[in-house]
């Protein structure tokens, strides 16, 4: 596999939202070149027939009422770690123009 | 009464019912342990000493009263900083929760306070459980050497990862007992190189609920503790079905210490032959094949097996754990918790943009091995390769599943090495991404599969004149956590493996 180039790190970073200095941009293409070589080893596998497993207990549609209860988390616990919290709201920069 | 840290949970127990030592004893005995070495091995983040010592008198007035109480009540155990504890910091060994402090209680931490448990403290681990040496952690735990976490039986040395400050306390009686999480090893691992017993239960049986999410589909938490029998008490505490993890399991839970037995003749031990290829230190295959010597000794059938499908588990774990890890550590948005550069005292200049928040919060927040994560899963599940990684990966998975599966007709456990090598030095990975995560190879193939698997210790190797810890890995199939505690509790009748203590 080839390595990844910069636009396509750039893409990730993006998609990942992520602040890369060039040399993290580097260092990255490298390093996840090298992991996408090693696990490219899956296509040697055929796979048509067999069916995609996420969960391995084969617990599957777990419903609960839809019910409203208490988290018993306040307004004050929020805030206590909140980074800009004002009159019960989280503070963040305008979005629209 | 002298070396109560010493103890084991069983020990520590059977002391307290007799009246001999109280919880305030123990817990002091403890703390006097973390003055003489903490400085040196670094397995805690946080120490709770005043919730500690306050734990533990509520215990001792329990016991006065006469009250009924469970196995760990006034028992110390350190927890590992990926378990929210209400009230109290919880990091994630990262930076950008480094002064996080949880509203509310993870289900594990829950049920052993409830179970009356003395909290010592939060230990260091790999940065968001990513890791296998606890390096990445952001935290230089070990003031003497300024550094993350130290190997107990070898300073110059890490004590595994990702659970390595859990290990560490363990194995350094900084604690009677610990919790950790593995989702690729990451409890088997440490305890193979900290000479200690940590058990991985089948995914479900524990609730995932409060734990700082890794891989969804592959985190479980489990005991680690000095003895097999210590794990089968912990590990009967912490299980059972929770509503707030959709994906534990409603199943009974089996009195597994009271059930322990040492008599395995006629049991079927699988050897698969996959997990003694290349790349094994034949030091280290040395001490687990006379392991499962002794298991033969002690009547056990060794079986010689074969898992072809375990050699794609890493290349499987390495997409579906970091497409996961991407999805869970997008929470961390600069907003609503954890470190911002939004927050005043971290301003460099005003954010132009909400987007701005998000991209420089997460690059300064996050270290160098979770930014590597989050990458690498954001690509295998962006448009146009979910198919070619996500998909086929989850297809291989099932492979994997059904061939255990197919195996365990005809085995009753599996045994293996934890960890191809004993544990390394420090800076010798982590420079190497990829070669740290080859090191993961023997522990990781359970993982997709949700199998429990336990690590005990199984003797030692020399290196550069060190004695240095190997583990033996015992493999069961869904819910057989009772098969493996009682071949680890037969092994540990017949070794003392166990019982060896490093000198600090």
């Amino acid at each position: 596999m080839a390595k990844l180039s910069k636009e396509e790190i750039e893409h990730i970073a993006k998609l990942s939202r992520l602040d890369l200095s060039s040399e993290e941009k580097e260092r990255y293409s490298r390093e996840l070149s090298a992991v996408l070589a090693y696990v490219d080893q899956l296509s040697e596998v055929d796979t048509e027939t067999v069916e995609p497993t996420a969960n391995v207990t084969g617990l599957q549609n777990i419903w609960r009422d839809d019910s409203v209860e208490s988290s018993g988390i306040t307004h004050d616990d929020i805030e206590l770690n909140a980074p800009e919290f004002k009159d019960g709201f989280f503070v963040v920069p305008g979005v629209f123009e | 009464m002298e070396n109560l840290h010493k103890l084991t949970i069983k020990e520590a127990k059977d002391l307290l019912e007799k009246g001999e030592i109280t919880s305030v004893e123990l817990t002091e005995a403890i703390f006097e342990r973390i003055k003489q070495v903490e400085s040196k091995v670094g397995a805690y983040i946080t120490i709770t000493r005043e919730k500690a010592m306050e734990m533990a008198k509520a215990s001792d007035e329990r016991r006065k009263a006469g009250k009924t109480l469970s196995e760990i009540d006034g028992i110390p155990i350190a927890v590992k900083d990926l378990f929210l504890t209400k009230g109290i910091k919880t990091t994630a060994g990262s930076n950008i929760l480094n002064d996080f402090i949880p509203a509310y209680e993870s289900t594990v931490t829950g049920k052993l306070w409830k179970a009356g448990a003395v909290l010592i403290g939060k230990t260091n681990l790999d940065q968001f459980a990513m890791g296998s040496s606890t390096e990445t952690s952001a935290y230089n735990t070990s003031k003497e050497f300024n550094s993350t976490t130290r190997n107990p039986w070898d300073l110059d040395r890490i004590p595994g990862g990702s659970s390595g400050g859990s290990a560490a306390a363990v194995a350094a009686d900084l604690c009677i007992a610990a919790v950790g999480t593995d989702t690729g090893g990451s409890i088997r691992q440490p305890a193979s190189h900290c000479s200690i017993t940590g058990l991985k239960p089948t995914y479900g049986r524990v609730s995932r609920y409060g734990t700082i999410a890794m891989a969804s589909s592959l985190d479980q938490a489990g005991p680690m503790t000095k003895t097999v029998e210590d794990t089968a008490i912990l590990l009967k505490i912490i299980s059972g079905y929770d509503k707030f993890d959709s994906t534990s399991f409603d199943k009974e839970i089996p009195d597994y210490a009271g059930s322990l037995k040492s008599e395995i003749k006629g049991l079927k031990v699988g050897i698969p032959a996959e997990f003694f290829g290349e790349g094994l230190d034949p030091e280290v295959e040395r001490v687990v094949r006379s392991s499962i010597s002794e298991l033969e000794k002690l009547g056990a059938k060794i079986i010689p097996v074969s898992l072809p499908s375990a050699h794609y588990a890493l290349a499987v774990y390495y997409i579906l754990m970091p497409a996961e890890v991407s999805s869970n550590l997008a929470r961390y948005d600069g907003i609503r918790f954890g470190f911002s550069t939004q927050k005043i005292e971290n301003l460099k200049s005003t954010p132009k943009s909400l987007e701005e928040v998000y991209k420089l919060s997460r690059a300064e927040g996050f270290g160098p091995e979770a930014k590597r994560r989050i990458m690498l899963g954001s690509y295998v599940l962006s448009a146009g390769y979910y198919d070619a990684y996500y998909k086929k990966a989850q297809k291989v998975r099932t492979l994997i599943k059904k061939e255990f599966e197919e195996i365990f007709k005809t085995v009753d456990v599996l045994a293996a090495p934890v960890s191809p090598v004993p544990a390394f030095k420090f800076g010798e990975k982590a420079s190497d991404p990829l070669s740290m995560y080859l090191s993961d190879i023997l522990t990781v193939p359970v993982n997709p599969a949700g199998l429990p698997a336990m690590s005990i210790p199984a003797g030692f190797v020399e290196k550069n004149g060190r004695s240095l810890p190997v583990g033996l890995q015992l493999i069961g199939s869904h819910w057989s956590e009772q098969t493996i505690l009682n071949v680890g509790f037969a092994f540990q009748k017949a070794t003392d493996w166990h019982k060896k203590k490093p000198i600090i």
